[in-house]
């Protein structure tokens, strides 16, 4: 009997595949389905409200589900996934982003326009393809990951549809994300051809053993997969098209996009680069060091002046990701360490802005503008002071998150002998003040754009709020759904600006918890560095 | 004594409840105080009846940080050495952070300083309405809980994040409430210029406690005193050094550095000015006898010629600049840009005559100025509401008690002898001779030139012919509130230098130990010949003659 079943599963031999460890990713995938077909319904409230508050609950149930895994350590679908505390960290942090998100889009135009079901499917859809990315283990799964979470995102970009900027931002992405794609595949292609392998483990253990470190062939497919992800990661040189998609995309959208993608693009570095390639660390550990000085300088400096404040915090986001490529640069534990605190840590920083932008733009009708946030301080407290402590944490003040985790980042390079880039990533934060400091001089120190003779707000002759109060007159004959005034209070947007916010304080004075949980998620690589 | 961490807190805590009650009462209907016309100063009324909520909250919180502080100064023996009511808890384990707190002889008496001059800053914004003034005393309380922290932190990483976070309130005190012309402009230099020294010291910060670690080969600490165990190879002294010098010396201000001043000064409410002028700017000085001389000693040798030039720069170009000026503001603060040089020459001396004169004189010159500020703030609403000393004159006619106090303090500012200005500048100097008497002869010309300018300021102001837009009158009970303490405690330091200096002997010591010592094997090998080069030879004249006799 028993070889009979023996013999019946030899024929039958599949991957073994363990449900538990891929249930986060299960969760998200069935879910986005679930929620595009709720968004079928007819009814107006269940697509205006049930979506999203399903959305939720999938991104909640892949929390728990997430927390379930805790402290796995084990490799999936034949090795090509690897659920480790690094994966299990991100995914949380990409989680609470994205719920971030669903919050902020709530109510906004994109939703509506593009039918709520299909938003938010595409979002979770997105989400998914970037935790696939932070567990891939192979690069097959890690080019997977990586589509799976762009190609959403182009469509999300353009899902403003009667709004031009909108529709450029989407062409724009996908075309650039396209180039960098390809690059990175060929790349990813070039080393398989001078190692044989797609799986991380193999690929680094053909690198440690001799010369092909510095074979022409992996020196070359390194340096294309560099560029490739660096156009993700929106990393100078190649950041070029970060400011016009940030600034033409829909507010929630940018916010998904500047938090999310980064915290995917970042779990790719440090898997691909501080595992596969950790063997070639001599010949990249220096170029990206270098890169990421350019990108600190390109970025800081190309904020300074920007009257746009989704433009202004797209540069600082190159910015930030030139700090944070200075963790993966030094491929130490510490470093990973000290790019996953920033990462979650950017994740607050960001969204309190953001959410304090997509208030503003419902609410003034001047969009994104820094006029926008004249006067906040006296007009709404409750924004206001989310978006001064996202200033000053992005600026790396104490008591701020964002100087802990600057802090971090410092410590990790000068230990990891790259003391000129701390001295880089300090000087970098100095040109950031130019641009971070006028923005609360804004909020507290000017009068309110009202209160000021002919910038006063647009009349709108019914009374009726500005197209939803998203963008300027081009929308001011309003949409054909536009069904429930979004001016005034806008509790779900006021909750996120005030919980980032409080987190971002929170974890600038007791960053402990948050250390605890970026040790697991470095000493998760722990093995693989030599 | 309770732990520090309760004076620490207090007054940010008083700040957080009174905003709390202040925003309950509005909600309840509560009017909180009588509309007022914001910014204008009042004059009538009893001293207390019209004390705002979050106002009289600030004034708690303050008094009660004045009177821990006063006494920890009692409670702390000269013979003690080394530092008492410790506070060691780890903040941050991976980074080897320790919220560690502690007085010795180097910072009781700054503590004292700065406590009382956040107190008589308290009392003097609450003789004006503000407008907004929950977050005017939420800042100006969260000012004075970094400044005491930065005071109090005996751990490299958290005294940076104090250090740092103390200019954020000032951000807003002046962008705020400032004066019109250019607040907004003159906030953002100032923050851009003192954020731009502290984020290299944050950089400098983290490589001390890297570079320490793995030259002990331990785990990452930022304590001061086991960073004092592991010191650093010269060469990354040397750059450390000048990271940590310059978030000094813009701080301070020093000459060169000193851009921010005029504008900043100009823009700031008289009372935030009381207390960046006369605390923040020795929280810099301090910061060089608390981290710099103990924990880059051989540095500070090499750079000893380089800070006292500085030094000599900023004592010269201050008085000659504040002679010139008409701006009494500006007068003053020009007059700090030379004290804060003395204040520098006598640090880098590098002997413990000259530390602990620069360590009175920290204190001497912070009840000097606030003192001196006060009453330009009062000579201004005098004069039609002008600090311009051409619009002044004569206003001693009808006060002859105001002018008493201003005579008190422009003598204390021009170190008359018998002022405590005079002991200290007196120590400076000693010290200086002993390390470089080229030096020393020259800085007295910033003795003299300090009784120009006081006297003229002094002159010009009170006595002359009754300016056009001059109305004399006599210092109200509620301004006399602010500036008899000032005076009282100026008057006792004058009559009893002694408490100080006792008491802050022995840490001033220790303190300089070390880079006193780097002094002597340095010009000893370099007399030999051993090193060349043009900046150690300059180095090796400072210093050999400090050796001589």
């Amino acid at each position: 009997m028993t070889s009979l079943a023996t013999l019946a599963t030899a024929h039958l031999k599949g991957p073994h595949v363990d449900f538990a460890g891929l249930s986060p990713l299960i969760a998200l995938l069935g879910g986005a389905t679930i929620v595009l077909l709720v968004g079928l319904i007819r009814a107006r409230w269940v697509r205006a409200h049930v979506v999203p508050a399903l959305s939720l609950v999938v991104l909640g149930a892949t929390a728990g589900l997430t927390i379930w895994q805790w402290n796995a350590q084990k490799s999936v679908v034949s090795g090509a996934l690897r659920i480790d505390d690094l994966s299990l960290v991100l995914n949380l942090i990409l989680v609470t982003g994205g719920a971030l998100s669903v919050l902020l889009a709530w109510r906004s135009l994109a939703a509506r326009e593009a039918a709520h079901g299909e938003f938010h499917a595409l979002l979770l859809a997105s989400i998914a393809g970037m935790s696939l990315l932070a567990a891939a283990q192979n690069t097959v799964a890690l080019f997977v990951g990586l589509e799976l979470l762009s190609i959403p995102l182009y469509v999300l970009c353009a899902s403003e549809l009667r709004r031009e900027q909108s529709l450029e931002s989407g062409l724009k992405y996908l075309i650039v994300g396209a180039v960098g794609s390809a690059t990175l595949l060929y790349g990813l292609a070039m080393i398989y051809g001078a190692t044989g392998a797609t799986d991380f483990d193999v690929i680094a253990h053909a690198l440690s053993g001799g010369s092909l470190a510095s074979d022409p062939l992996t020196l070359t497919g390194i340096a294309l997969c560099v560029v490739g992800l660096c156009f993700k990661a929106s990393v100078a040189p190649f950041h070029q098209w970060t400011p016009d998609v940030y600034e033409g995309a829909p507010t929630p959208v940018t916010a998904f996009m500047a938090v999310a993608t980064k915290v995917a693009a970042f779990g790719v570095f440090l898997r691909f680069f501080d595992v596969a390639l950790i063997g070639a660390q001599s010949s990249w550990g220096p170029a990206i060091a270098v890169l990421a000085t350019i990108t600190i300088l390109v970025g800081n400096v190309g904020a300074l002046g920007q009257s746009s404040l989704k433009r202004m915090l797209a540069y600082s986001s190159v910015a930030q990701a030139g700090y944070m490529l200075a963790g993966v640069a030094v491929a130490t534990q510490l470093g990973v360490r000290a790019t996953v605190f920033y990462l979650a840590v950017y994740v607050f920083m960001n969204m309190a802005s953001f959410a304090v932008i997509v208030a503003r733009e419902r609410e003034t009708g001047l969009g994104d503008s820094i006029q926008a946030v004249a006067g906040l301080g006296r007009e709404r407290p409750l924004l206001a002071w989310p978006m001064t402590i996202s200033m000053l944490a992005l600026a790396g003040i104490p008591a701020t998150a964002g100087f802990t985790g600057k802090f971090y980042l410092i410590d990790a390079a000068v230990s990891g002998g790259y003391t000129w880039l701390g001295v880089a990533i300090v000087i970098g934060s100095m040109i950031s003040l130019g641009y971070y400091l006028p923005v609360i001089a804004a909020i507290w120190m000017r009068k309110a754009p009202s209160e000021q003779p002919g910038v006063g707000q647009l009349p709108s002759p019914t009374g009726a709020p500005l197209g939803g109060g998203e963008g300027l007159p081009v929308l001011a004959g309003g949409s054909p759904e536009l069904d429930e005034p979004s001016n005034g209070v806008q509790p779900e947007v006021v909750l996120v600006a005030a919980v980032a916010g409080v987190a971002t304080l929170f974890f600038g004075i007791v960053p402990q918890p948050l250390f605890n949980l970026v040790h697991h998620a470095g000493s998760a690589l722990g093995g693989l560095f030599f | 004594m309770p732990p520090l961490s309760i004076m620490l807190w207090l007054p940010l805590a008083c700040a957080l409840l009174g905003a709390a009650l202040s925003m309950l009462g509005r909600q309840a209907g509560v009017v909180e105080h009588p509309e007022m016309p914001a910014g204008e100063t009042s004059v009538v009324g009893a001293p207390w009846s019209r004390l705002s909520t979050s106002g009289g909250f600030a004034l708690l919180g303050s008094l009660g940080a004045l009177g821990l502080a006063i006494g920890y100064i009692a409670d702390y023996s000269p013979s003690s050495n080394g530092l008492t009511h410790v506070t060691d808890l780890v903040w941050i384990s991976e980074l080897g952070i320790h919220y560690k707190l502690g007085v010795d002889g180097l910072n009781v008496f700054m503590i004292g300083l700065a406590t009382l001059l956040f107190a008589a800053a308290v009392i003097a914004a609450n003789l004006r309405e503000w407008d907004r003034p929950r977050l005017f005393y939420f800042n100006f309380m969260l000012a004075e809980s970094a400044v005491l922290g930065a005071l109090l932190a005996q751990d490299l990483a958290l005294f940076v994040a104090f250090f740092d976070l103390m200019l954020i309130p000032f951000y807003f005190l002046i962008g705020v409430w400032g004066a019109e012309p250019g607040r907004v402009k003159a906030t953002i230099k100032l923050v851009i210029y003192t954020l731009v020294g502290s984020l290299l010291m944050l950089a400098a910060a983290v490589a001390t406690g890297v570079l320490a670690a793995q030259q002990g080969g331990g785990h990452i600490t930022f304590v001061l005193s086991s960073l004092q165990q592991l010191p650093l190879s010269r060469g990354s002294q040397e750059w450390i050094f000048l990271f940590f010098a310059a978030a000094f010396l813009v701080k301070m201000p020093a000459f060169p550095l000193h851009g921010w001043m005029p504008d900043g000064y100009k823009a700031m409410p008289i009372e935030v000015l009381m207390v960046f002028s006369g605390v923040l700017s020795k929280v810099g000085a301090y910061g060089f006898l608390r981290i710099v001389l103990p924990l880059y000693p051989q540095a500070a040798a090499h750079f000893q010629t380089l800070m006292l030039l500085i030094a000599l720069a900023s004592i010269i170009y201050g008085s000659v600049v504040a002679f010139t000026q008409t701006d009494a503001r500006l007068i003053a603060g020009y007059s700090s840009v030379a004290q804060l040089g003395f204040i520098t020459l006598g640090i880098f001396s590098l002997n413990p005559q000259g530390a602990q004169g620069a360590l009175l004189q920290m204190v001497n010159h912070g009840l000097v100025v606030a003192a001196l500020l006060f009453i330009v703030g009062l000579l201004a609403q005098r004069a039609g509401g002008s600090e311009d000393i051409r619009d002044m004159g004569g206003i001693a006619f009808r006060a002859p008690v105001l002018a008493t106090i201003f005579l008190v303090v422009a003598l204390a500012t021009l170190a008359m002898p018998g002022s405590s200005n005079f002991v200290g500048e007196f120590l400076i100097l000693l010290g200086v001779f002993k390390t470089n008497l080229a030096i020393a002869v020259i800085a007295f010309s910033g003795v003299v030139l300090a009784s120009v300018y006081a006297l003229r300021l002094l002159i010009r102001a009170m006595h002359n012919r009754v300016g056009s837009k001059v109305d004399s009158r006599e210092l109200s009970f509620r301004d006399g509130v602010v500036l008899v303490p000032l005076l009282a405690v100026i008057v006792f330091m004058a009559l009893y230098p002694q408490l100080a200096l006792h008491r802050s002997e022995g840490s001033v010591k220790t303190a300089v130990a070390a880079a006193h010592g780097a002094l002597e094997p340095s010009s000893a090998k370099l007399a030999g010949g051993l090193e060349s080069g043009a900046a150690p030879l300059s180095t090796a004249g400072a210093s050999s003659e400090g050796a001589a006799p």
